[in-house]
């Protein structure tokens, strides 16, 4: 997902929040990960806005895409340049209402925003993962999620949201824990990544693996891969765009310039501005945290681990009210995966909304302001609200 | 056939009279539900468990920001996907005029409901006939307000053919109602009277006659 975190155009915010830190899984109780490797201690990071209600009934997860964080929504100090990542839907009185829900957001085990990753310390080498750091699955963020979800005292969440990798992340918990979720919000998202999604990704590892700085994985004392990350980003920028949005945003305009430069700078805005994003990406994110959670997305096959291949038969688990919401532009999930999964959830009578909102802004138009997908997200809480409260 | 009692005046009168008809708390599936305007009633006023299926994105955000598990697609393909007998009734209100294989959605929707609903503009109403007699051009009427090239009615559905077609489907009627209304209107009349010519639209309720 791209970055367009601004501060709210009303000024509406969720205000200071904190981000904490959750640690289990310590020897010899370690996590059993999908791969079959034992691995532990783990920390999550997580941020909650809101309270939750005397009969803990009113939590919501959300669930962040590849590069997000557990930093959802407000502000960490007053000078904090931008907020929380869905900051325009997350808030008092906003899609997803603080003032009524009790909102928790982790940052994803194998990330690099707080949560072990690989390049945390291994206590045992006292030295980052690296490498070392096991390959986790969608599977092994909702076990590492659960127990953070457990340690906070909550039984039953409300609603489990995300976008994206947050979507399929939505997926997985309505199999795994489907008496734990009462409602499901997958935005943007497929049960499984098509050739192109594993193709885009794949091209973006190759480019990291391809720096000589990243040595394995072994940068992390040493100058870091940054270039191969930002060219990763960059990849990635043109699939989370769309060919509508990238015409009505850059078309073939030059940058500062009125005639080509002939020679290999940046002559083309859309040039520049992915040049831009990628500068920006290495900054704060990890190289090998985008190998393992890109790695862990082409995995995620829904079908094929709670169905033995046949969606229809892991959708039959859950339970979960669904709420699925596509976008016209959305060429890396595009809607026809939606409805596939809204196919299976009709075929096991589930209750399901489905709406393919028309958006130009591609993939990430999930974290774009847009009234009606917040709309839809307030309305849809609502019934699943009043309805768990009857 | 004027037995029916709307306890709401504020919806659109052919809705009322499909309301009266459905059992409390029963299964209910609109398709093409619009604004979800009846759904929403039915499930205030009858505890019916409703779901709607709706073409227009701004009409499905409208329905689903209301509380109403509704979602976006052709009823001829979302049809499809349910189990049978999911629901205790589907409810097809003023759309069969513009559905491309008739007896394929009426088989469809006793497949996956008890009873099926269906409601229509009366294409033999006398003022249909007489335009058509005294001017020649193909009617336009408050209930079919299009010209032939620009109409979604791609079906003229009388009241006699309806009662024809259900049979020869194979289907029984097990409740039909023949109202005097206006397209929009909240107020109306059941007409008992020679329906095929007197009534603007004919509401059914149909089965397998079991």
């Amino acid at each position: 997902m791209s970055e367009y975190i601004e501060h709210d155009k009303d000024k509406i915010s969720v205000g200071i929040v904190e981000k904490k830190l959750f640690t289990f899984a310590e020897s010899p109780d370690e996590m059993v990960l999908e791969s079959g490797a034992r691995f532990g201690p783990v920390s999550l990071a997580y941020e909650t806005c809101g309270t939750l209600n005397e009969d803990r009934s009113n939590a919501i997860l959300i669930l962040h895409a590849l590069s997000g964080d557990s930093h959802v929504a407000g502000y960490y100090t007053p000078e904090d340049e931008k907020p929380g990542w869905w900051d325009n839907m997350v808030g008092p009185g906003k899609g997803i209402d603080t003032d009524k829900y009790f909102v928790v957001c982790s940052n994803i085990i194998g990330s690099c925003m707080g949560s072990s990753g690989p390049c945390t310390i291994n206590p045992r080498t006292v030295l980052p993962y690296g490498l070392d750091f096991p390959v986790v699955t969608i599977g092994d963020m909702i076990e590492a999620q659960k127990a953070l979800i457990d340690h906070l005292g909550i039984t039953k969440l409300l609603a489990v949201v995300g976008g994206s990798i947050g979507g399929m992340q939505v997926l997985e918990w309505c199999a795994r824990y489907p008496e734990m979720v009462s409602a499901a919000i997958p935005l943007a998202t497929t049960t499984k990544h098509s050739a192109l999604a594993i193709a885009f990704n794949e091209v973006a590892r190759q480019s990291i693996m391809a720096d000589p700085n990243w040595n394995n994985g072994e940068y992390y004392y040493g100058p870091k891969p940054d270039m191969g990350l930002a060219v990763a980003r960059m990849i990635g920028h043109i699939t989370y765009l769309s060919d509508e949005s990238m015409r009505l945003k850059f078309g073939r305009r030059l940058q500062d310039k009125s005639d080509f430069s002939f020679n290999f700078d940046a002559d083309f805005q859309v040039e520049s501005y992915l040049r831009y994003q990628g500068k920006k990406f290495v900054e704060r994110f990890d190289a090998n945290s985008f190998l393992y959670i890109t790695k862990a997305a082409d995995y995620y096959d829904l079908g094929k681990q709670h169905g033995a291949g046949s969606e229809v038969k892991a959708f039959s688990k859950m339970a979960a009210a669904f709420l699925v919401v596509s976008f016209t532009s959305d060429w890396l999930y595009p809607t026809y995966q939606s409805r596939a999964m809204v196919k299976a959830m009709k075929k096991n009578g589930l209750d399901v909304s489905f709406c393919e909102i028309q958006a130009e802004w591609g993939h990430d138009a999930f974290l774009l302001p847009n009234e009606r997908l917040t709309s839809v997200i307030r309305g849809f809480l609502e019934r699943v609200f009043n309805k768990s409260q009857k | 056939m004027s037995s029916t009692n709307p306890k709401n005046n504020q919806m659109r009168f052919d809705l009322q009279i499909i309301a009266s008809w459905i059992e409390p708390g029963s299964r209910v599936i609109d398709l093409g539900c619009g604004k979800g305007e009846l759904l929403k009633y039915l499930i205030t006023h009858k505890n019916v468990t409703g779901n709607g299926i709706e073409r227009n994105e701004s009409r499905v955000a409208q329905c689903i920001e209301e509380g109403l598990s509704v979602l976006q697609g052709d009823i001829n393909e979302e049809v499809l996907d349910y189990p049978d007998n999911t629901f205790d009734y589907v409810i097809l209100s003023q759309t069969l005029q513009q559905v491309y294989e008739p007896d394929t959605m009426i088989r469809s929707m006793l497949r996956i409901a008890k009873k099926g609903i269906v409601s229509f503009p009366n294409f033999s109403h006398w003022s249909c006939r007489w335009q058509l007699l005294s001017s020649g051009y193909a009617p336009v009427t408050r209930q079919l307000p299009y010209e032939w090239y620009n109409t979604p009615n791609i079906r003229v559905i009388t009241i006699k053919d309806f009662r024809k077609f259900i049979h020869e489907v194979g289907f029984s009627i097990l409740k039909e109602v023949a109202i005097n209304t206006q397209s929009e209107n909240r107020y109306g009349k059941a007409i008992s009277f020679l329906p095929n010519l007197r009534a603007t639209y004919g509401l059914y309720l149909i089965g397998n006659g079991t």
